[in-house]
């Protein structure tokens, strides 16, 4: 397939406007030893329709069978879409122009981002936030390094209940500097408080709620502790639906809020793109990475949007820049924009209430079978981890035979936990689901 | 023709002594080239400085630039009006345009107690001034 | 135009969920002071006020499915629809990225075979898919200079890059710990050897170079470049923005670089979005493939594992890289296949040869030699009439066409770079160097006519500095 729209005339014409024979002799500054030679082994090009039949076939290796049950969570997470998102953002104009430089013709993106940041703001109830980062992991380590230079402290406090994979990214940014990471134990499924000599030394606090093992924290008590400290809080969301009716970051006390917003009209994608989150307290605005939306007037005084601060990006101030994101995950951002609209403040509310109701009815009835009991006694959200019988991977795969998709086998990042399981169950579980599941583990052996 | 009565840098900040503090700003070459001024970083009253080192950055829409101590001394006292949030709180005399507009008069940045007079002698007259002027072109 | 907040009126609501009645109660379950009862201030509209509001939005945009987009530097092709049906299949967008491999051998397919495809157009030996976009993916590869002569147990400080450079790279060698020092260009618009020789000793771990670089213009001396560095012990990394000009003609890895990253969202047609997302893969060549992020795929037999390379510096973004990127750009290069890609480098730099032929007589060309996918002109001759690069911009969109990227590179006063990639047709072309000598001519008779615009579109000029002053940035 090509997607030119030069026939071979069109081309002849030009290269008679350019007085060169052929397309070869617009390539002549390149060395001789160093050009390709040789074709580019890759498969034949395709037709349309042999593409489709390909691509699906492929696909189809796929085996997601989950029509009896699904109740994986862990960072990535399966809620109801309404129809009207696919629909907007398929449309060309919104999902194939560039970054919104010129804001005179941009004005529906930058308006949708200026909603997104506003929506961000009214769910974390901060103050300012941001047209969005690549990945909720990504979010953490920006405010990380925002902390890092709001008080030149190093060391970074990282509760061990923050997602493995967000800590390992942390991780693997920080490798490379001079900020050190210090890990929180937790007691009981949740982070144990730290020491105001701890707190006194740290740049920032980092904590997730509901955290990775879907445990509720005692959030304003870390963040009321930190600042005496004069330490900064972090707080992460990775599933923001759940901000439909838990007391927000931005009350409890955190400094900046960070988040995944997949769970926010995006689809699972195998793991992306996902939508990085950050909002912050009005004084951490000139710290704020990557792109934002403001608000002011064209010269005929009616009312128009651009992007702005701008000196604070790379490409102004180039190495003194606060980090180092070109891009956002614009359109992923517009999905969630068209996601909490529609779903609006009642909306929002019921997915985040049928998941908690779900969650802790399918935990009552599973913990209710010889040989699985509550790994924490810990208040949870709408994720709860259960000892199984044995190791959680055998128990995930027995009920993949059944048609289940069951929950996390935490193995898979703790080797000390093998025979814990991490349910996760969404607005989009049914009772049933929950029946045929404990049916299937009832004859489990 | 640059202001008679001060003392300049190659950084394009400008110096004049008012009793015993020193009154620093920006040049008019420098607002100019910046354009409409939109935040100024300023250090904190107290903090001690040195000779040509950093003191903050001054920022217009497209471009941030550093702003460079022409003596070495305590920061005495910053200019209210470019301050944009105060104990905190916004501030609603917000006026980073001062700079733009009146950069040898309203626009100074901050005041200095310098900590050794004869660092004066390094900086340049208005005429040598004029000359890097020239010469950057 | 009001926002949505702005059209909210309580009460209105469309039920996409069925109400359960004994969840109403979530004090049940879960401690009074966590809980918010009266839920997240969020508008209150209808389905239709939602969709109306954003279509009408989406209609107050330009974009390459309506206007013509030559923005330098960004590779604006069309963006295929097959990609757009392929990546939205169930089997990919409700695939969990923590099933087990065996229930994923789709996923991990496309994962392993886009791999391969990348190295063999850049000439690379492996790759990773998870950075999420140029930037991130340029991070990524100095994350791993380090790593690799930290392991040799060598102290190298600074990266070099010459003084064309996009502006993120300078950003991302700061945040790994490493300081920059520019490059002066040669006449010629290369990099200058001998002010390279200058500045190359051991304390060198690096030097970051796009080939075609940020002028349009082919390094010439790539491989001498490539030996100065090796010779010293310093790395050398591409930055593939400008990989549009070379697939099938050259490749990266054969001309010496050591690292690269390529934008899908740029060479591989995957859609710009709006800002994002895009794929910034970074490939390596030699032995720091093994310190690439994992997870990679490999296949063994007929099926596809994950596996972490033997010295992988960690993990750069959770999970496994933008997916459906990932996808959009696998299609495209099973459509169009080597020759395809090859046919495609060649169009767009005759493309950009053509405009720059059309246009050399009316505005200022620093660099008056053959160029690749794109070019850079200079409206310095418009300047004493009073007419700037951006107003020549602004003009352009009363014209219904994207500006070029304005300003850059730096090096070029009242830069315009052109980039109209392989896709446009003739008319197109043709139609966009007539406006721009239009409004060359213009700016002789009546230059108020260019720097009042625009005067066509949705809004005119925009206040920029009261933005930045006042600043609203919620509603």
């Amino acid at each position: 397939m090509k997607y030119l729209s030069l026939t071979t005339q069109d081309q002849a014409l030009m290269l008679k406007t350019l007085g060169v024979s052929g397309v070869d002799d617009l390539f002549n500054d390149i060395p001789q030893e160093i050009k390709l030679n040789r074709p580019l082994n890759l498969p034949q090009p395709l037709s349309e329709m042999e593409l489709n039949r390909l691509i699906r076939d492929t696909a189809h290796k796929n085996r997601l069978e989950n029509n009896t049950g699904f109740f994986l969570g862990a960072g990535a997470y399966r809620h109801y879409i309404p129809s009207p998102v696919s629909q907007l953002i398929s449309r060309g104009e919104f999902y194939t122009p560039y970054t919104p430089y010129q804001p005179e013709v941009s004005q529906g993106l930058l308006q949708t981002f200026f909603e997104f940041q506003s929506f961000i703001c009214r769910l974390s109830k901060m103050d300012v936030s941001n047209a969005s980062l690549y990945d909720g992991a990504t979010a953490v380590v920006e405010a990380a390094v925002i902390a890092h230079r709001v008080n030149g402290r190093k060391k970074i406090l990282v509760s061990q209940a923050l997602h493995p994979e967000y800590r390992e990214v942390l991780k693997t940014y920080l490798a490379a500097s001079q900020l050190t990471i210090e890990e929180l134990p937790l007691d009981n499924g949740t982070t144990v408080l730290p020491g105001e000599a701890q707190l006194q030394e740290a740049a920032a606090l980092v904590i997730q709620q509901p955290n990775f093992f879907g445990c509720l924290e005692e959030a304003a008590a870390f963040a009321q502790k930190a600042k005496a400290a004069k330490c900064l809080t972090i707080g992460v969301v990775t599933d923001p639906v759940s901000l439909g009716i838990l007391t927000p970051p931005g009350e409890w006390g955190a400094d900046i809020f960070v988040g995944e917003g997949q769970a926010l009209g995006i689809p699972l994608s195998f793991g992306g793109p996902g939508l990085g989150l950050i909002a912050a307290r009005q004084e951490y605005v000139r710290h704020l990475p990557g792109r934002i939306v403001g608000e002011s007037v064209d010269k005929d005084g009616k009312r128009a949007f651009c992007l702005t601060l701008q000196t604070r990006e790379q490409h102004i101030k180039r190495e003194r820049a606060t980090s180092n994101i070109c891009s956002n995950h614009a359109l992923l951002a517009a999905c969630a924009t068209f996601y909490l609209a529609l779903m609006g403040k009642t909306g929002l509310k019921t997915a985040a209430e049928n998941s908690v109701f779900l969650a802790h009815l399918a935990q009552e009835e599973i913990c209710k079978l010889p040989g699985f009991s509550p790994a924490f006694s810990s208040p949870f959200f709408h994720e709860f981890v259960v000892n199984c019988p044995d190791t959680a991977e055998k128990l995930f795969s027995y009920l993949e035979s059944k048609n289940i998709t069951g929950g996390l086998p935490l193995g898979r990042f703790l080797p000390e936990m093998k025979q814990q399981m991490l349910f996760c169950l969404t607005e989009l579980n049914t009772e049933n689901e929950i029946k045929e599941l404990i049916s299937a583990l009832e004859d489990y052996r | 023709m640059v202001p008679e009565n001060l003392k300049y840098t190659k950084e394009h900040e400008w110096l004049k002594m008012e009793d015993d503090l020193a009154v620093i700003g920006l040049t008019d070459f420098a607002q100019e080239h910046l354009g409409d001024i939109t935040y100024v970083e300023l250090p904190e009253t107290g903090e001690q400085l040195e000779q040509m080192a950093r003191l903050g950055s001054v920022e217009s829409v497209k471009a941030v630039s550093d702003i460079f101590s022409p003596l070495s001394g305590e920061v005495a006292e910053l200019n209210k009006f470019l301050l944009d949030r105060i104990k905190g709180e916004e501030n609603p005399e917000f006026h980073p345009e001062y700079i733009n507009q009146s950069p040898y008069d309203k626009g100074w940045v901050i005041k200095i107690k310098p900590a050794d007079l004869s660092e004066i002698n390094s900086l340049l007259t208005p005429q040598a001034y004029e000359k890097l002027l020239e010469e950057e072109g | 135009m009001k926002t949505i907040f702005e059209k909210s009126k309580a009460g209105k609501t469309t039920q996409y969920l069925p109400e359960i009645t004994k969840a109403k109660n979530p004090g049940r379950y879960l401690p009074a002071h966590l809980l918010n009862q009266a839920g997240a201030d969020l508008p209150e509209v209808s389905e239709l006020d939602v969709v109306r509001h954003y279509t009408n939005l989406s209609q107050k945009n330009f974009s390459v499915d309506t206007h013509f987009y030559p923005l330098g530097s960004c590779t604006m092709k069309y963006n295929p629809k097959i990609n757009e049906a392929l990546c939205q299949l169930p089997e990919f967008t409700q695939a969990h990225p923590y099933l087990n491999q065996g229930q994923v051998q789709g996923c991990l397919q496309i994962m392993e075979e886009l791999d391969r495809y990348l190295a063999e157009i850049s000439g690379m030996d492996g790759f990773t898919l998870l950075p999420a976009a140029g930037a991130h993916g340029e991070l990524t590869a100095l994350l791993m200079m380090a790593a690799y002569f930290k392991a040799k147990g060598e102290k190298r400080e600074v990266i070099l890059v010459p003084d064309s450079s996009h502006g993120t790279n300078p950003a991302s060698a700061s945040m790994a710990g490493f300081t920059i020092k520019q490059i002066k260009s040669d006449s010629e618009g290369n990099v200058d050897l001998a002010e390279l020789e200058k500045h190359l000793n051991d304390n060198v771990a690096g030097l970051m170079l796009t080939n075609p670089n940020t002028l349009g213009l082919f390094e010439k001396q790539i491989v001498k470049l490539a030996g100065m560095l090796h010779a010293k012990g310093a790395l050398l990394y591409y930055d593939g923005a400008n990989l549009n000009a070379l697939m099938g003609k050259a490749r990266p890895g054969d001309m010496g670089f050591d690292l690269i990253h390529i934008n899908l969202h740029k060479t591989f047609a995957t859609p710009h979005g709006g800002g994002g997302a895009g794929s910034g893969p970074v490939g390596a060549k030699g032995e720091l493939v093994k310190y690439l992020p994992y997870p990679r795929v490999a296949k063994a037999g007929e099926t596809y594992h994950f596996f972490n390379p033997e010295k992988t510096i960690g993990k750069i973004k959770a999970f496994y890289g933008n997916f459906l990127v990932l996808v959009r750009a696998h299609v495209y290069i099973r459509a169009l296949g080597g020759e395809g890609l090859k046919e495609a480098s060649e169009i767009a730099v005759l493309s950009a040869n053509y405009l720059k032929e059309k246009l050399k007589a009316y505005y200022d060309l620093p660099y008056p030699r053959t160029c690749m996918h794109e070019f850079v002109l200079s409206a310095g001759n418009l300047k004493k009439l009073g007419v700037k690069a951006l107003d020549v911009a602004k003009s352009l969109l009363d014209h219904g066409i994207h500006p070029p990227t304005i300003y850059f590179p730096l090096i070029v006063p009242e830069a315009l770079m052109i980039e109209p990639t392989e896709t446009e047709n003739l008319e197109t072309l043709d139609e966009f160097a007539q406006i721009m000598i239009e409004i060359a001519q213009k700016a002789q008779t009546n230059p108020e006519e260019i720097t009042h615009a625009p005067q066509n579109t949705w809004v005119k000029r925009i206040d920029e500095v009261r933005a930045a002053r006042e600043l609203c940035l919620k509603g």
